[in-house]
């Protein structure tokens, strides 16, 4: 349960690291906030021979809250970004997400920007990033470029970075006006990996109780091999907020997902699982609508 | 830059501040933060269960902020301010949380306690006065397989009002 040896890089500034990481990428990881990585090292799943940790790289550790996006730089904490309230004010899926991530001492050392480059199909930042469609700021030695997080994604803990590319940042995108957000999951104790989950984004018409559906979008946690926007548009546009019916959204779920079994659960039921965390969901958001909006219902 | 293979050094020093005292030693960098503390520093409080951070029995403060000390590289928790168990009370005179778990019997073989002493004296510097509930989630990263957790959520709410008692003497004075 140690991890096995490894050179520690510690460069102070960005092009350092990129620097580093050229020459050691191929047998090297970057090294964040750690709470998926030093796991793997521990129980030596994974033997790098060198870790470049960019913990003090200057620049890394800030938010930036734009008119289109949430810019979430290398090194931002989970708990920083929780915390962040400007970043609440304008994408609230944020902060609701981000309580659903392991325990407060995880999110005090994790990175949201990690938790998306490692890529675990049972984390919650990755499926915030797709249903935000967020963008992937990458760097490496031949320079920048920008990724969408729809298709940064190849496969459990796979994406297309390559060995010698870290991500500077995380641009979440802001939703449009009104759009109401939800992040709901269901595990064993609260901070553990889901069973199943999901980011709900639905927008609505009309005020009160005479408001319906316009449109909703999730994506999902633990259901799915990579994390994928589930459009629900179709099985729920037009329902009346006060007396909605959701029973079209059940097929639409279950045709985009393909849970694995584990000890925890088995696949059909982390199905029956998604579809009524689903309905539960619409249902939060939509009863949401009726008392903001100063609807009688 | 030349070959890193053979111009990086095989261990390094690393420089600690744990309850308020700076520590040099010469370490490997995959030195885990736990064993730098129990092994280098003979620190022993603080207590190594899972090591890949679902316990929680080696939770410690940095910055005042708990963190799980076995998913933390010791070269880098420099530049921080650790604190451990041993940081937060002595036996003659034990902190709110301790004092607490005492009155409470929040604990029967005391593995996993430092890990909830130092993740609730967080807890409650933030929410001085948590409901049952709040307490019960406060702990919910902690794992004991003695008590049942009960008299821990009791001894989270004691605390906060040991805290509370305390501050009121203070004032008093």
């Amino acid at each position: 349960m140690k991890p096995a040896p490894f050179v520690h890089h510690s460069p102070r500034a960005l092009d350092e690291a990129v620097a580093v990481l050229a020459e050691v990428g191929h047998d090297g990881k970057v090294l964040a906030g750690g709470q998926s990585l030093i796991p793997v090292l521990n129980m030596r799943l994974a033997q790098p021979a060198h870790l470049v940790d960019i913990n003090r790289v200057a620049g890394l550790d800030t938010v930036t809250v734009t008119d289109t996006h949430v810019r979430v730089g290398a090194i931002v904490r989970h708990a920083q970004l929780e915390k962040h309230d400007e970043a609440y004010a304008v994408l609230p899926l944020l902060r609701q997400a981000l309580r659903n991530v392991a325990h407060p001492a995880i999110r005090n050392r994790g990175t949201t920007v990690g938790s998306i480059a490692h890529a675990d199909a049972a984390g919650e930042m990755p499926s915030v990033a797709v249903v935000t469609d967020a963008v992937i700021e990458a760097v490496g030695p031949r320079g920048r470029r920008e990724i969408a997080a729809g298709e940064f994604f190849e496969g459990p803990l796979q994406t297309v970075l390559e060995a010698d590319e870290l991500v500077e940042a995380v641009r979440f995108g802001r939703l449009a006006p009104g759009t109401r957000t939800t992040f709901v999951e269901s595990a064993r104790r609260h901070g553990d990996y889901a069973l199943a989950g999901l980011g709900l984004a639905v927008d609505v018409e009309g005020a009160g109780a005479d408001a319906v559906v316009r449109s909703a979008r999730a994506s999902y946690v633990s259901v799915t091999d990579i994390p994928v926007v589930v459009d629900l548009t179709d099985a729920v546009a037009g329902q009346p907020v006060s007396s909605p019916d959701w029973s079209a959204v059940e097929d639409l779920v279950q045709a985009a997902i393909a849970p694995e079994a584990d000890i925890h659960a088995s696949s059909d039921y982390r199905r029956a699982l998604a579809a009524e965390l689903t309905r539960r969901a619409l249902t939060s958001l939509t009863t949401e609508t009726i008392e903001s909006t100063g609807g009688a219902a | 830059m030349t070959d890193l293979d053979q111009t990086a050094p095989a261990t390094v020093d690393v420089t600690l501040r744990v309850n308020g005292v700076e520590h040099t030693r010469t370490v490997e960098p995959r030195r885990l933060l736990s064993d730098f503390l129990r092994h280098d520093l003979r620190l022993t409080g603080t207590h190594v269960g899972c090591e890949h951070g679902v316990c929680g029995a080696c939770t410690v403060l940095v910055d005042g902020d708990p963190m799980r000390s076995c998913l933390m590289f010791a070269v880098s928790a420099q530049e921080h301010e650790i604190t451990t168990v041993e940081g937060l009370g002595t036996q003659d005179s034990m902190g709110p949380v301790q004092q607490a778990f005492v009155e409470c019997h929040g604990l029967q073989c005391g593995f996993c306690t430092p890990g909830f002493v130092t993740t609730i004296t967080a807890f409650i510097a933030e929410n001085p006065d948590p409901t049952i509930d709040e307490a019960r989630e406060a702990v919910s990263g902690n794992l004991c397989r003695c008590t049942g957790y009960q008299n821990i959520c009791k001894a989270v709410v004691r605390a906060a009002e040991i805290t509370r008692e305390r501050a009121d003497e203070d004032g008093a004075r």
